[in-house]
């Protein structure tokens, strides 16, 4: 055992707010390469205009509450409006974005008293907004094609298209024949759920967010595609579809992994992760929106507070949980 | 069952009386600042809210049916459930102390809350059977208590927070409820 040796003083790096979110940008990166390259630029307009919505939303708080507007230097903002453009249809209208900017960081963090108190995911309460004040514009997204052609064409995404042909009566695998589904639908999202699952696992890798909540978020919805889908493949998707559509991927490692509005316990945060995964799959199967995603983080977000009541941590070097708060 | 299961899963979740038909938002936001006084309320509501809706269905079907005098439904219906509730108040104290201790000043309390009213109501206008009519008491009740009780953790956390001056107290604790809300619209379409 021949381990090289290092006397102190050991420098540690500190991990400052601004760093972790300037990594969790910089995760992004090929998912958004990726949404650019099969969406078109619409991607990078509706970053511009949400970071942008974000950070002034933040600084005109800031004004009104007499501090220094420096706090955007964190970076927590510039996050907030990337996670939420990334979920919004590329071809929205450019109001959309600014609106949803202003309403995550004003409604979902500043209210709260800004980075640190929020209880809720603030992209995810921009969203949610938009998705119920706006369902039209909100569920319009351009079918994933190669390069920016010209002809793009509007039309439903891969969890849309199963959801309405299940309510006509068909099954699974005569919609998987359709025109334009199997080719281009699936394989698109096949790439941008790899490209964002590679961005995770550099997070994982850099230990900026920890196993259990991607793993719970995948387990549960995972698991509650393969029993039913295990029971009736003809109603139900696979997992693996599951996995690949819709929020799954970015959802997963970028946006339930928010260690504010998220649970805080190890124990806690394993079933923030189930009950984010599960709600996601029991929506999208039979709620009345297409992707359950972030109403299943917010559901989780209200549960928060009782699941970290519940799974309290060991202190160290006693042996035992501590009594209840 | 499956029936059962539904009218439980929509009373509870689907249609929750408070953050989906906001129905009972004064006990919702005047006990939530701590978790154990909003498990007290929610225990009392529970069990009024089941019995009322099971008493005020007999008296629809048995007496203001009969008579032809559905045209008093409402303040019958108010009587009924202030009296019902004092009885049992009445009742829990002589019969066992240490649930009148638990229950306390939320039982009497409980006779104003628009829930009460509301899901007697409902159900008439659902012309719900005596078994649904309890099951939607029941569904009602623990819907209550299940946001009451969240919203109370929440609450304690909010707490320690940062919030803007203008903000402090009941407003921030409005728009927590909001967006509850909007989670909740999450659930439409399931029952």
């Amino acid at each position: 055992m021949n381990r090289d040796l290092i006397s102190s003083p050991h420098l540690r790096v500190q991990p400052s707010v601004r760093g972790v979110m300037l990594r969790v940008l910089g995760a992004l990166l090929p998912g958004i390469a990726v949404c650019t390259g099969l969406f078109g630029p619409g991607v990078l307009l509706n970053l511009l205009w949400c970071i942008s919505a974000a950070v002034l939303t933040e600084v005109l708080v800031m004004a009104l509450r007499g501090r220094s507007w420096r706090v955007i230097g964190d970076g927590s903002a510039v996050l907030t409006g990337a996670l939420l453009a990334l979920a919004l249809p590329p071809d929205a209208p450019w109001w959309l974005p600014v609106l949803g900017g202003l309403f995550a960081v004003a409604l979902g963090k500043q209210v709260y008293g800004g980075i640190g108190f929020n209880p809720f995911n603030p992209a995810m309460v921009g969203y949610v907004v938009l998705l119920i004040s706006f369902p039209v514009a909100m569920t319009a997204w351009p079918a994933p094609h190669l390069a920016w052609a010209a002809d793009a064409v509007s039309q439903a995404t891969a969890l849309d298209h199963v959801r309405t042909e299940l309510t006509q009566g068909r099954t699974l695998s005569e919609i998987q024949l359709d025109p334009g589904f199997a080719g281009h639908q699936l394989r698109g999202w096949l790439w941008v759920s790899l490209a964002y699952l590679a961005g995770g696992l550099f997070l994982l890798q850099q230990r900026t967010i920890g196993w259990q909540i991607p793993l719970g978020v995948l387990l549960g919805m995972g698991l509650m595609a393969l029993i039913f889908w295990g029971v009736d493949s003809d109603r139900y998707a696979s997992p693996l579809f599951h996995w690949t559509s819709g929020a799954a991927m970015l959802g997963a490692f970028f946006i339930a992994t928010d260690p504010v509005s998220a649970s805080t316990t190890p124990r806690g945060r394993l079933l923030f992760g189930l009950g984010v995964g599960a709600l996601t799959w029991i929506i999208r199967s039979w709620g009345g929106y297409p992707d359950g995603f972030a109403f299943a983080v917010l559901l989780m977000n209200i549960l928060a507070p009782t699941l970290d009541r519940y799974t309290p941590t060991r202190v160290y070097g006693t042996g035992r949980r501590p009594e209840r708060p | 069952m499956s029936d059962v299961l539904l009218i439980l899963l929509g009373a509870v979740l689907v249609h929750n009386f408070v953050l989906v038909q906001f129905l009972g938002l004064c006990p919702f936001m005047g006990t939530s600042k701590k978790v154990e006084t909003s498990s007290g309320l929610a225990l009392a509501t529970t069990f009024v809210l089941t019995l009322t809706a099971v008493v005020t269905h007999v008296i629809d079907t048995w007496v203001l049916a009969i008579f032809g005098l559905e045209y008093l439904r409402t303040i019958v219906f108010i009587v009924v459930i202030a009296g019902v509730v004092q009885f049992v108040e009445m009742v829990v104290q002589k019969t066992s102390p240490l649930l009148y201790q638990v229950l306390g000043i939320y039982l009497p309390l409980i006779t104003t809350n628009c829930i009460v009213l509301g899901v007697a109501l409902i159900n008439v206008r659902q012309s719900s059977t005596f078994l649904e009519s309890a099951l939607t008491g029941i569904g009602a009740g623990l819907g209550f208590s299940l946001v009451l009780l969240l919203f109370a953790g929440l609450r304690e956390r909010l707490a320690v927070a940062d919030v803007p001056e203008s903000f402090q107290g009941a407003p921030v604790a409005l728009v927590t409820a909001g967006v509850m809300s909007l989670a909740f619209l999450g659930f439409a379409g399931l029952a």
